[in-house]
């Protein structure tokens, strides 16, 4: 973590901020400062450079030409790059996600680099749009309880051999591909189709990028009781859907 | 091709029959307690005759209105300007796609106007249809997110719809989206009627460059693309017409998107040669749209009924209610009507409502909940209506929901 503040970068929220994405910032923000943090919040639109000195970033979702347009930018840019090649954290929801492994298709449907940071490659899905209420059982590794979400993608992603899936699934599609996988990562880049926003219903996802950024075990408990009382019904709903 | 009001074409037998058989398909349907029955009626009178809704439209001289927000209100306010004109058909309950606006035009054989509220999805077919001489359009932002085709899409499809349309297209200036729909129609009225919610326009709907925004202007850092002059406008209680004149509007129904909706139905209705001064004392009669801005009298309490759809028309709404300490509730529900993603509560600035009593119910309250506890506001969650009214103070509430929650109100209360 820099000098005195968490720097949270929100990557490209005039391409990327379709599915409230804003809500993953706000909440890793409250939550930061819930424990006495000082946040210093930086949002980068796609004419702006990347800054590389970031401690979290996040990046959400979009619709199809401005996720072309944001991997273009991405791509020429660097910036995000150089932060994952320093060991920056980055959490990256549905378009994003897809933008930051290998390719995926565009909006001409065509395959698009991406910039690699995650071992998965996209494609698009033939049959119905993937909607409606996860539940998943996160990776152990990273000691979270379970990821409930909401999907609503068309995408389907294809895990690499050094990707690690971010969860697998008990209700719901997730990466599409079949496999029962949800979401992957690599180290510290993540990326996940749950919206929700997904912070929103899982919040120590925002607590554990917390404390990879300031390197900790543990930190102070909150009044996690409205997200309690949320993810219940959340879980609940995901075993019966509509 | 279009309407003589006092030698109206006669209807075919086929198409009367069509008529006749909505009709009753509609009585039976309201016996059967279905609402008003109107979208059953004319899914049964399209049934049987598919170029009913042109044949029915031939008659009338037809203005369109389509938007994200704000087309069943404006959709009210033409209707009642053009009246001064002549008489008037229209889809006032909303129904507006074209089984529903085929039944409305079945019941107004004998008008001169027909003015027809559109779903967004279906203005280029209802255009094609119709052949309207005014098409109204005022602002495209992101809605029902799990089933609508992209916004920007939308204003894709409506620039291809449109392109070389005969009508007078009445559009806002103010939303980079609308603009760019409207600007493959050869005939363009430009109405300065702003729009407070900008982020589904910051990417160029031309050429994808990044869209600069200082004050209320708008252009494209990379191509040409950018706000045309406009000759009519809203200009804080005023409406600016094409000669320069100020005309003040005085409207019942509150906030500054509705007045916009008035400076648009008044640039509409002077395309028929009615003054503006002569179409905004005809709105003013307007109390209520649909349930939508009335106030009923509720256990002791005065509720305004708000309904507020997406993140766009939550902004407007907000800058339209009561000041603290005025108690608000807050209703949300994730049903088909609704769109059942709920992410984009978080594209509403909740952090307005600071200072405000703020109750919560629908079926998604916890969704609400937990955004309004990152909002840092304080809040009461609420089970039913009933309990949330009883937390406030005899006196005004502002009841807030979203669609099928601003019904659920609407029953309860036996609006
Ligand atoms: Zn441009």
């Amino acid at each position: 973590m820099s000098d005195s503040s968490l720097r949270l970068v929100w990557v490209y929220p005039d391409l990327l901020s379709t599915y409230g994405d804003q809500g993953n910032v706000l909440v890793v923000q409250r939550r930061a400062e819930q424990r006495r943090l000082s946040v210093e919040r930086v949002d980068v639109r796609s004419d702006q450079p990347i800054p590389t000195s970031g401690d979290i970033y996040l990046i959400g979702g979009g619709e199809d030409r401005p996720q072309r347009l944001a991997a273009e930018r991405l791509r020429r840019d660097g910036g995000l790059s150089r932060a994952a090649s320093n060991g920056a954290i980055i959490f990256s929801v549905c378009a994003g996600y897809q933008i930051l492994g290998h390719e995926f298709i565009n909006d001409l449907g065509e395959r698009e680099a991406g910039l690699g940071l995650i071992d998965v490659i996209s494609t698009r899905g033939e049959g119905e749009r993937c909607v409606g209420d996860v539940l998943a059982d996160i990776d152990p590794q990273l000691g979270l309880p379970q990821l409930t979400g909401f999907e609503n993608h068309q995408g389907i992603t294809h895990l690499g051999p050094t990707a690690r899936p971010f969860a697998r699934t008990v209700y719901g599609n997730g990466n599409g591909t079949g496999d029962g996988t949800e979401g992957a990562y690599n180290d510290t880049v993540f990326g996940t189709y749950m919206h929700g926003p997904v912070m929103a219903r899982n919040p120590q996802i925002a607590d554990l990028l917390l404390k990879l950024a300031l390197d900790v075990n543990a930190l102070p408990p909150t009044d996690d009781r409205w997200y309690e009382a949320l993810r219940a019904e959340r879980i609940a709903a995901a075993s019966q859907p509509a | 091709m279009s309407g003589h009001p006092g030698n109206p074409e006669p209807l075919s037998p086929r198409a009367k029959l069509a008529v006749t058989a909505g009709r009753a398909a509609a009585a039976v349907s309201r016996a059967a307690g279905r609402g008003s029955g109107s979208v059953i009626g004319g899914k049964v009178a399209l049934k049987l005759d598919p170029d009913l809704l042109g044949r029915l439209a031939q008659h009338l001289d037809v203005v369109l209105v389509s938007a994200t927000n704000g087309k069943t209100t404006t959709t009210r306010l033409i209707a009642e300007a053009l009246r001064a004109a002549g008489p008037v058909v229209s889809n006032a309950l909303g129904a507006n796609m074209p089984a529903g606006i085929t039944s409305a035009l079945a019941g107004g054989t004998d008008s001169k106007y027909g003015v027809i509220e559109v779903d967004e999805k279906y203005l280029a077919g209802v255009a094609r249809d119709t052949t309207p001489k005014v098409i109204a359009l005022l602002n495209l932002s992101r809605d029902q997110l799990d089933r609508a085709a992209e916004t920007r899409m939308l204003a894709e499809k409506w620039r291809e719809g449109l392109n070389g349309t005969k009508a007078v297209v009445v559009a806002n200036a103010d939303d980079p989206l609308i603009v760019w729909a409207a600007s493959s129609s050869p005939n363009v009225v430009w109405v300065a009627a702003g729009q407070e919610w900008k982020d589904d326009a910051w990417s160029c709907p031309a050429c994808g460059g990044v869209m600069q925004r200082p004050g209320d202007d708008w252009f494209c850092g990379e191509c040409g693309f950018r706000r045309p002059a406009p000759s009519w406008a809203l200009s804080g209680d005023h409406v600016l017409d094409p000669h320069g004149s100020a005309w003040p509007i005085r409207l019942q129904l509150p906030g500054r998107a509705n007045k916009a909706n008035a400076a648009t139905s008044a640039a509409v209705a002077a395309v028929f040669g009615v003054p503006p001064q002569v179409a905004l004392e005809r709105m003013y009669q307007v109390q209520a749209v649909a349930g939508r801005y009335d106030v009923v009298s509720f256990q002791n309490r005065d509720l305004r009924l708000l309904l507020a759809k997406n993140p766009a028309g939550w902004l407007e709404t907000f800058s339209l209610i009561d000041g603290p300490p005025a108690p608000v509730i807050l209703s949300v529900n994730a049903r088909g009507a609704d769109g059942t993603d709920t992410s984009w509560l978080w594209d509403v600035d909740y952090g307005r409502l600071a200072g405000h009593p703020i109750m919560v119910i629908g079926d998604r309250r916890l969704d609400l909940a937990v955004r309004l506890e990152v909002a840092g506001v304080d809040f009461r969650v609420c089970e039913t209506l009933d309990e949330a009214v009883s937390m406030a103070p005899p006196g005004q509430i502002e009841l807030i929901a979203n669609y099928t929650a601003f019904q659920d109100v609407r029953r309860r209360v036996g609006n």
